[in-house]
C-alpha cells in the first residue's frame, strides 16, 4: 500500500499551461491558420527586407521595355506601364499597402477600446450619449464613409488613415462597450469595488485583462476589410500618389494594360487578395483558439 | 406592432440628425471653403469676402447648418459646381442607376448565398460545406474592384463575350431592362454579388444549423414528418433573419458601389461621387452621400419593422 502512495506522490504533476501558451499550442494545431500565418509572414518579411531580395530598383523604368510578359528574361513577372519591373514593385508594394491597411486597425484599436471601455465601465448616462454617436457613424456603409472622408479631406496617405481609423474607431467601440459592460457587472469586480480598490485599478487589473482579447480578436478581423479599402482608396486615386509602389495603385495605372499584358495587370490584385485572405482565416483561426464568440 | 415601429421612427430621428450633421460638416472638413475651388485665382480679399458673405459662409457654424438644413428638407440640395445643375436632379437620375444594379446583384447574391448556405447547414462539416465555407471567405476577402478587372479580362478582352463598361450600347446614362442593356449589368452585378453571397452564406448556414439542433425539430421528426416537411419548417423559421440580412446587404452595396462602378464605368451614384471627388464639387459630393446614408437609415428602419412583423420574437427595446 505504501508503495502506491508513495508512487502516487511523487508522481509528476501534469504542468498547466496559461491561457495565451494554450491558445498558441491550439492555434498550431490549426493547418488552415498557420498556412495562413506562413503567407501573411511572408509577405511582411519581403516587404521589410525589400531593398535586399528585391533585383531591381522599384521606381527605375525603361520606356523600350515596357509591359514585357511574364516570363521575359530579366522580367521574372514581367514590366509594368513604365518597363519597371513587376517582382520588385510587387515586393515593395507590401510596404506601402501594408502600412496603409494595418495602421487604421492598429489606431481604432486604440482609440476604439479607449471609448468603448470608458463608456461601458461608466455605463450611465455617458454610455447612452457615447454609443448613440457611435450609432450615427452605423448609419454609414464603411465603404461609403471611408470615401466621403478621404474625398472630402482630400488625396494623400495620412488622410486615408485618418479616414479609415475614423471608419473603424465606432466598430470597435460598440464590441468593447459590450464586453465591457458584460464584465463590470461580475461578482469579482463588485468585490474589488467593496474592498477599496479605486476605478483605475479596477480598470486595469480586472476589465483590462477581460476585455482586451474578445477587442483583439475582434479588431484582427477588421484588418482583411482595411486592406482591401486602403488599397480601394488609392485605386481610386485617394491614397498613395504614383510613382510609389503601392498594389492598390498599381492595379489602377495597369488597367491600360488589360488588353496588351492581362496577366501582368491582375498581379498586384493577387498580392492585395492573397493578404486579404490570409489575414481572414488567420484571425477566424485566432478566434476559435481563444473561444471566443462573437 | 403599430407602437414599435414608432418607437422605433422615433429612435431613428436623432440617427437621422447626426447624419444630417456628419454631411454638413463634411464640407468642412475640406482645406479652405466649398468656395475656393470657385473662386478666380486673382479674386482679391474684398472680393472673397463679398463672395463669402453671398453665400453665408461667414456666419457661425450652427447658424449654417441650420440653413442647410431647412432647405434640405425642402428638397434643395444646392447646384452642383462642375455643371451647374441642381443636385437633386443629378442625384436622383444617378441612383436609379446604382438601385438597379444593386437589386440584381442582391438578387444573385441572395439565390446563390441561400442555396449554398443550405447546403452547408444540412451537412454539416461534409465536402460540401467545406466548399461553401471556402466560397464565402472568398466572397468577403476577394478585393471586390480587382474581381471587376479580372471578368472584363476574361469575358471581355480575351473572349470578347460582353461589354467591358458603361450601362449601355448608345452610351448614354440610363439602363434599360432590355436584352441590348442586360449584357452590360451581367458583369458588374456578378462582380458585385460575390459579396452579399458570402455574408448571406455565412448567415444561412449558421441559422440552418442551428434551427436543426432544436428540440422541435426533433419532435416533429418523432411525430413522422417527412424530411420535406421539416425542411419546410427550417426554411419558415430561418426566413425572417435571411431576408433582413439581405435587406441591409442591399443598402450595403448601393453605398459602397463606388469601386465597382468607376471600373465598369457605371453612370450610378458611385460614379457621380468619383466625379464629385475629382472636381471638387463639394455640394455634389455632400448631397451624394446624405441621400446614400439617409437611404440606408430608412432601409435599415424598413428591414427592423418587417423582421418583427414576420417574426415577432424578436422585438428590439
Amino acid at each position: 500500500m505504501t508503495a502506491i502512495a508513495d508512487a502516487l506522490i511523487h508522481a509528476p504533476v501534469p504542468k498547466s499551461r496559461g491561457y495565451w501558451a494554450s491558445v498558441a499550442v491550439r492555434l498550431s494545431r490549426d493547418p488552415v491558420a498557420m498556412v495562413a500565418l506562413a503567407v501573411v509572414l511572408a509577405i511582411v518579411l519581403a516587404a521589410v527586407f525589400a531593398p535586399l531580395i528585391a533585383p531591381a530598383d522599384p521606381l527605375k523604368g525603361s520606356m523600350i521595355r515596357r509591359l514585357r510578359p511574364i516570363g521575359f528574361p530579366g522580367y521574372p513577372l514581367g514590366s509594368d506601364e513604365l518597363g519597371r519591373d513587376m517582382l520588385t514593385r510587387l515586393i515593395y508594394g507590401g510596404r506601402l499597402s501594408l502600412f496603409i491597411g494595418v495602421t487604421p486597425v492598429l489606431c481604432a484599436f486604440v482609440i476604439g477600446s479607449g471609448i468603448g471601455i470608458f463608456a461601458g465601465y461608466l455605463g450611465g448616462w455617458v454610455n447612452t450619449m457615447l454609443m448613440r454617436v457611435i450609432d450615427v457613424f452605423f448609419a454609414f456603409p464603411s465603404v461609403l464613409l471611408a470615401i466621403a472622408l478621404s474625398g472630402a479631406l482630400g488625396a494623400g496617405i495620412l488622410n486615408s488613415i485618418v479616414s479609415l481609423t475614423i471608419v473603424f474607431v465606432p466598430q470597435i467601440a460598440r464590441v468593447a462597450e459590450s464586453v465591457t459592460t458584460q464584465i463590470r457587472t461580475r461578482d469579482y469586480v463588485e468585490a474589488a469595488r467593496i474592498s477599496g480598490a479605486g476605478p483605475i485599478t479596477i480598470v486595469r487589473v480586472h476589465v483590462l485583462g477581460n476585455v482586451l482579447g474578445p477587442i483583439f480578436v475582434y479588431s484582427t478581423s477588421l484588418i482583411s476589410v482595411s486592406m482591401i479599402l486602403a488599397a480601394g482608396l488609392s485605386f481610386l486615386g485617394l491614397g498613395v500618389k504614383p510613382p510609389e509602389p503601392e498594389w492598390g495603385l498599381m492595379l489602377n495605372t495597369l488597367r491600360t494594360a488589360i488588353y496588351t499584358q492581362p496577366m501582368v495587370a491582375a498581379l498586384p490584385g493577387v498580392m492585395i487578395f492573397l493578404t486579404s485572405i490570409s489575414f481572414n482565416l488567420f484571425s477566424d483561426g485566432l478566434r476559435s483558439a481563444m473561444e471566443v464568440r462573437q | 406592432m403599430l407602437l414599435y415601429t414608432l418607437r422605433r421612427i422615433l429612435y431613428v430621428t436623432p440617427v437621422a440628425i447626426g447624419v444630417s450633421i456628419i454631411c454638413f460638416l463634411l464640407v468642412h472638413l475640406a482645406p479652405g471653403d466649398p468656395l475656393t475651388a470657385v473662386m478666380p485665382i486673382d479674386a482679391t480679399a474684398a472680393q472673397q469676402a463679398e463672395m463669402r458673405q453671398a453665400y453665408g459662409f461667414d456666419r457661425p457654424l450652427p447658424i449654417q447648418y441650420g440653413i442647410w438644413l431647412w432647405k434640405v428638407l425642402h428638397g434643395d440640395l444646392g447646384n452642383s459646381i462642375a455643371s451647374g445643375r441642381p443636385v437633386l436632379s443629378e442625384v436622383s437620375r444617378a441612383v436609379g442607376n446604382s438601385l438597379i444594379l444593386a437589386s440584381v446583384a442582391t438578387l444573385i447574391g441572395f439565390t446563390f448565398g441561400t442555396f449554398f448556405g443550405f447546403v452547408a447547414g444540412y451537412f454539416r462539416d461534409s465536402p460540401l460545406d467545406k466548399a461553401a465555407s471556402a466560397l464565402s471567405v472568398f466572397g468577403v476577402s476577394v478585393p471586390h474592384y480587382w474581381l471587376g478587372i479580372v471578368l472584363v479580362i476574361i469575358f471581355s478582352a480575351q473572349l470578347g463575350w460582353l461589354p467591358p463598361t458603361g450601362a449601355g450600347p448608345d452610351g448614354s446614362g440610363n439602363w434599360r431592362p432590355d436584352t441590348e442593356h442586360l449584357r452590360y449589368i451581367i458583369l458588374p452585378a456578378i462582380t458585385m454579388s460575390v459579396i452579399p453571397m458570402g455574408i448571406i452564406a455565412r448567415t444561412v448556414r449558421a441559422l440552418v444549423a442551428d434551427i436543426l439542433s432544436q428540440e422541435f425539430v426533433q419532435a416533429l421528426r418523432a411525430k413522422g414528418l417527412g424530411e420535406w416537411g421539416v425542411f419546410k419548417h427550417v426554411v419558415t423559421n430561418a426566413a425572417p433573419t435571411a431576408l433582413a440580412v439581405m435587406g441591409l446587404q442591399l443598402g450595403y452595396l448601393l453605398g459602397g458601389s463606388i469601386l465597382i462602378e468607376t471600373v465598369f464605368a457605371w453612370p450610378g451614384t458611385g460614379f457621380l461621387l468619383n466625379a464629385a471627388i475629382f472636381q471638387r464639387d463639394l455640394p455634389l459630393l455632400q448631397g451624394t452621400i446624405l441621400v446614400l446614408a439617409m437611404f440606408f437609415v430608412m432601409l435599415n428602419l424598413l428591414v427592423d419593422v418587417l423582421q418583427t412583423t414576420l417574426d415577432p420574437r424578436i422585438q428590439r427595446t
